[in-house]
């Protein structure tokens, strides 16, 4: 039966008028992809031309391409510094640190089937500023020199995810526990976090202080590197889980029904995830609302699919991110205000007009 | 004769308390076998050892004489579909996701314009393709029980199971979905097994009906032996008339009868009537081989 119908689909060619509803909706979902990578390139020249040093839109592109084609495109050789030392880094940083945020937020919102978990609630970012207070006021740390603060950072994320993980291995330990575990050990970190506070020194204080509020002023050539690196890695095993996310948001029985191993899954998604998102919060400090609020715009503008919705959470993250930073850079400047504030400060009423707009009944209940 | 589904001595429980004790059935192919029994007696928890959803502590189970204990979930998943009771979601994708999930045992990363149109004819044999942008959430119970049955069909299983999938529906709904799974058991030659609460549903529309009660199989055969009045009175505590209607028991409940040490009910006496206790009929005495085939 199932061939006639393919056949005599095929044969004369007609589509249902659902059929073309489906198809343009899948155009729809490309074209999305393509319009946002799009806007964080038109974006990126943009803030280029932001702060002190005066660079037109097409000397900022000229700047950019200057190393790729020195023969074709060429500006002075400061402006070509300030671009590719100063502002280049810091966005190609943002972009791969909101990307990774964004897309650790949405595989576990999938994998804990609950719309409030992200790097945050789960507790690594407060584990890492843990890490940061450790190493500031006993200057405890396995690594020495400039990474020292970092390294601290990483390994404290690590540790956190590790008691989630270790719990998600659990056999009956349902994604209520872990999340109620997760804002347990974001409790415990951040209380510990404020005792050493309590007894830091002013030098102590602003190191903790100013890396608890996230900043994407630290990104060198090299960090981006070691960033770019993990991602290569990490982002494409999560990728390769998409389908399995689908099925796991109808529940673990419906899922293991339709031959995904969903403890498996939830394992295998937390430890890569927990890991990309240790490295980025490493180098960034705290920036809480990217992974919540990313996934849940790209959910709203294209449906359930994880096929789309991993990198699309992924590249909504870099966009917001980069659009804060670039507002908090110039909004007062010469101040500079913390990166992590202003993702929240314009990240949030753009939430609340989508959640308002009245998409959220069909694809977010 | 031709086996298609085999249960051998299941054995399941919470934390030592049991929950299914021995349980064992045979179903050939082609038919329509409902699980019946009163809260609590493991007719969920059966259908899912056997989709292995829940691992049974003894037991195997066969499909077409292969061993699905052996099976990895993919190929479970090939063999064997499952409609699960609640329909709750997290996060809601759109009618034509949802039973595309279903071809995930058949296919890799990618989905091919095969898997697409197989989810588009499932959609029109239940008459809800006009539904397919829609989201999942914004449906009503009986289509979204449609959805959850396109999804399972989409599998392309030779054993459907399904749990309770008529509990939430009017009665309008509760025949529509009951005609389509008595469709694919006459047109696709599949085997159904489903746990159900309605007797008169169980009864219009099996071929077989097995009884449970505390995790054990107490009856079993064609609807006619087994809704008889003894059976259901022991099973479910309940007095009841069963009426022949066009060769398929009809069944009208009449009274409680309260249970020798259960605490009586709020109602209780407006059912004092029955002070009896009730006994197994002598044929009820539990019953390990069973053939529906």
């Amino acid at each position: 039966m199932a061939k006639t119908v393919r056949r005599s689909s095929n044969r004369s060619g007609k589509r249902s008028k659902m059929q073309e509803a489906h198809d343009s909706f899948v155009f729809a979902r490309y074209f999305f992809m393509v319009a946002i990578v799009a806007f964080i390139v038109l974006l990126t020249g943009f803030i280029i031309t932001l702060g002190p040093l005066d660079i037109s839109v097409a000397d900022a592109y000229r700047a950019l391409l200057s190393r790729a084609y020195p023969s074709s495109f060429q500006v002075d050789p400061l402006t070509e510094r300030v671009v590719w030392n100063i502002r280049f880094p810091r966005i190609v940083g943002g972009i791969l640190a909101g990307f990774g945020l964004g897309v650790c937020g949405c595989v576990m919102q999938a994998v804990l089937k609950n719309p409030l978990a992200s790097p945050f609630t789960l507790g690594i970012s407060s584990g890492a500023q843990f890490g940061i207070a450790v190493a500031a006021v006993l200057g405890i740390s396995v690594f020495g020199g400039p990474y020292l603060l970092i390294g601290n950072a990483f390994l404290f994320a690590l540790l956190c995810s590790a008691f989630i993980i270790g719990l998600a291995s659990v056999k009956g330990a349902t994604s209520e526990t872990l999340i109620l575990a997760g804002i347990a050990v974001n409790y415990f970190f951040s209380s510990m976090s404020q005792l050493f506070r309590y007894f830091a020194d002013d030098e102590q204080l602003r190191l903790m202080v100013s890396w608890g509020m996230g900043d994407l002023a630290a990104f060198s050539w090299s960090k981006i590197t070691i960033l770019f690196g993990v991602f290569a890695v990490c982002i494409p095993l999560l990728m390769l889980k998409a389908w399995d996310l689908n099925i796991m948001t109808s529940g673990d029985e419906t899922a293991k029904s339709i031959g995904v191993n969903a403890e498996g899954v939830r394992v295998y998604i937390l430890l890569i995830s927990s890991l990309v998102v240790a490295t980025v919060v490493c180098f960034t400090g705290t920036i809480a609302f990217i992974g919540l609020v990313a996934p849940h715009m790209a959910r709203m503008i294209l449906g359930g699919d994880h096929r789309f919705l991993i990198p699309a959470s992924g590249i909504l993250g870099a966009s917001v991110l980069i659009a804060a930073d670039g507002i908090a850079m110039n909004l007062i400047a010469p101040t500079v205000i913390p990166t992590g504030i202003m993702t929240s400060v314009i990240g949030v009423p753009f939430f609340m007009y989508l959640m308002l707009k009245g998409r959220r009944k069909e694809f977010w209940t | 004769m031709m086996i298609q589904l085999q249960a051998k001595g299941i054995v399941f429980g919470y934390n030592s308390s049991p929950i299914l004790k021995d349980v064992s059935f045979e179903i050939g192919p082609s038919r329509l076998v409902t699980i019946v029994g009163p809260n609590g007696s493991g007719k969920s928890t059966l259908i899912k050892c056997i989709d292995r959803i829940l691992a049974p502590e003894k037991g195997s189970v066969l499909i077409d004489r292969k061993e699905v204990t052996k099976m990895d979930r993919m190929e479970i998943a090939k063999n064997l579909s499952y409609v699960p009771q609640s329909s709750a979601r997290t996060f809601s994708s759109n009618v034509f996701d949802t039973v595309l999930m279903g071809r995930r045992p058949h296919i890799g990363w990618l989905s091919s314009s095969d898997d697409e149109e197989r989810v588009w004819e499932v959609l029109r044999l239940l008459g809800i393709e006009e539904l397919a942008m829609s989201g999942f959430a914004e449906l009503s119970g009986g289509q979204q029980q449609k959805v959850l049955i396109a999804r399972a069909l989409v599998q392309e299983t030779k054993v459907m199971l399904l749990d309770e999938p008529t509990s939430n529906l009017d009665i309008w709904h509760q025949l529509d979905v009951m005609n389509i799974v008595s469709d694919l058991v006459k047109k696709r030659r599949m085997t159904v097994l489903m746990a159900l609460h309605d007797l008169n549903l169980a009864s219009k529309y099996s071929d077989g009906i097995i009884m449970m009660k505390r995790g054990r199989i107490m009856a079993a055969g064609d609807p006619a032996s087994v809704l008889t009045p003894e059976n259901i009175e022991a099973i479910y505590n309940v007095e009841v008339a069963v009426r022949s209607q066009s060769e398929e028991p009809f069944i009208v409940p009449i009274k409680q009868i309260r249970q020798n040490g259960s605490s009586p009910s709020p109602r209780g006496r407006f059912f004092s009537g029955g002070k009896r206790r009730s006994r197994l009929p002598r044929s009820l005495a539990e019953i390990k081989e069973i053939r529906l085939s």
